[in-house]
C-alpha cells in the first residue's frame, strides 16, 4: 500500500550550503577592515630583524618612515649594496634632510616635536648606512627614532 | 490565469563572488608592523666641555665588523650580555643605592644613576646584530625596573604592566599615582645608553 512506501534509498543527502555565502562574507569583512593599504611601494628587500623589548608606535600620522635595504629583485640594476628609500624612490643620505623638512611642513606646527622617525631597515644591512642616517637626522634635529622590528625572540632565528 | 509570484533570484553564485573578493583582500593584506625599539639621538652640540666619568662607571660594549662582542675587554656571547649588564647596573658600589642587590664591588659601577653603558659599533656590523644587542641591553634595564616595580607594589605589578596600564584608556585607577611610581622607577634605574660615533 502506498502509505507504507519505503523511503527512497538515495544515499547521503546533500549538505545544505545556503549559509556558505554568509561565512565567506564574514571573512571578507574581516579582511576588508584589517587591510591597510601600503603608502609606499617597497623597492627594497625589507626583512625586519626580531626583538622582544619593543614598544608600540601609536599615532601613525606622526611617524615618518625611512626604508633601507638591498634593492629587491625587480630593481637589480641599482646594485646589491643596501640603499635608502624615501617615499617611492631611492635616495641618498643627503636627501634625508629635505625629506624631513617636507614631512614637517605637511604637519601642524604644534605636532612637530612629537614626530618620530621609524627606521625600517633590512636585517642584512650594515651599520655604516644606519650611522649615516642617524648623523643626518641629528643634523636636522629629528631626534626621536624607532628601529622597527618584528616581535620575536632574538635567539631563535640565528 | 492566477497571478504568478515573482521568481526567486538564484543566489547560488553569491558565494563565488564573495570568494573572489575575499581572495583579493587576502592577497593584498599586509599586516603592518608598528612595534620597535625607541631611542633618542643625542643633539649635536658645539661646546666640547668634557664630562669626566670614572672608567669603572662605564660598561663598554664593542661590536666589530664580524659581529663579535667585546664587553669590558672580554669576548662575550650575545646570550651573556644581559646578565653582565644587569650585574653592572645593579652593583651599587658606593652604597648610596639601597634598592640595589648587586655585589657592591668597588671596582664596578657606583650606583645606577652613574652607570653608563657605552655601545660602539663599526660600519661593517650587521643591523641584525646591532638590534639584538640593543634589545638585550634594553632587556637588562627592563629586568631591573620590573624587579623594582614588584618591590614597590608588593608583587602585584611589574614595570611593563604599569606602563601598559598607563597607556590603556580603559584602565580604571589612579593614573597620577601610577605615573608617580613609573617616574620614580625610571629615576632609580635611568636608561643611560650612549652610542659612540
Amino acid at each position: 500500500m502506498g502509505k507504507f512506501n519505503k523511503k527512497k534509498d538515495g544515499g547521503v543527502p546533500a549538505v545544505n550550503t545556503a549559509s556558505l555565502p554568509d561565512i565567506v562574507f564574514m571573512l571578507l569583512f574581516f579582511f576588508m577592515v584589517a587591510t591597510v593599504m601600503r603608502q609606499n611601494t617597497l623597492m627594497i628587500k625589507n626583512n625586519l630583524p626580531f626583538a622582544d623589548q619593543v614598544e608600540k608606535l601609536d599615532k601613525k600620522d606622526l611617524v615618518m618612515y625611512i626604508y633601507a635595504g638591498k634593492p629587491s629583485d625587480a630593481y637589480k640594476q641599482y646594485g646589491t649594496e643596501a640603499r635608502i628609500q624615501l617615499n617611492d624612490k631611492f635616495a641618498t643620505v643627503q636627501d634625508i634632510a629635505a625629506f624631513i623638512a617636507q614631512e614637517r611642513a605637511s604637519k601642524r606646527e604644534e605636532l612637530i616635536p612629537f614626530l618620530t622617525t621609524a627606521l625600517k631597515v633590512d636585517q642584512d644591512a650594515n651599520m655604516g648606512l644606519i650611522g649615516d642616517i642617524k648623523q643626518e637626522l641629528r643634523k636636522v634635529n629629528a631626534l626621536k627614532i624607532n628601529y622597527t622590528t618584528r616581535k620575536g625572540n632574538v635567539f631563535d632565528r640565528r | 490565469m492566477a497571478k504568478r509570484a515573482a521568481p526567486e533570484v538564484n543566489a547560488g553564485s553569491m558565494a563565488d563572488i564573495a570568494f573572489l573578493l575575499l581572495i583579493f583582500f587576502l592577497v593584498t593584506t599586509t599586516i603592518e608592523t608598528d612595534t620597535g625599539i625607541s631611542r633618542k639621538l643625542p643633539p649635536i652640540e658645539d661646546s666640547n666641555d668634557d664630562v669626566i666619568i670614572k672608567q669603572k662607571n662605564i660598561f663598554t660594549v664593542l661590536l666589530n665588523g664580524k659581529d663579535q662582542l667585546l664587553v669590558e675587554d672580554e669576548l662575550m656571547e650575545l646570550k651573556d650580555i644581559r646578565k653582565a649588564a644587569v650585574e653592572f647596573l645593579d652593583n651599587g658600589g658606593d652604597g648610596s643605592c639601597d634598592y640595589c642587590r648587586g655585589k657592591k664591588d668597588p671596582a664596578s659601577s657606583d650606583n645606577p644613576d652613574k652607570a653608563i653603558i657605552s655601545l660602539k659599533n663599526e660600519r661593517e656590523t650587521s643591523y641584525k646584530m646591532y638590534i639584538s644587542v640593543q634589545n638585550e641591553l634594553v632587556a637588562a634595564y627592563n629586568e631591573l625596573r620590573n624587579r623594582r616595580a614588584l618591590e614597590i607594589t608588593n608583587g602585584k605589578q611589574n614595570f611593563l604592566e604599569m606602563q601598559a596600564d598607563y597607556d590603556n584608556v580603559n584602565w580604571v585607577g589612579n593614573k597620577t599615582k601610577l605615573k608617580e611610581k613609573i617616574d620614580q622607577i625610571k629615576l632609580e634605574y635611568p636608561q643611560k645608553l650612549s652610542e659612540v660615533q
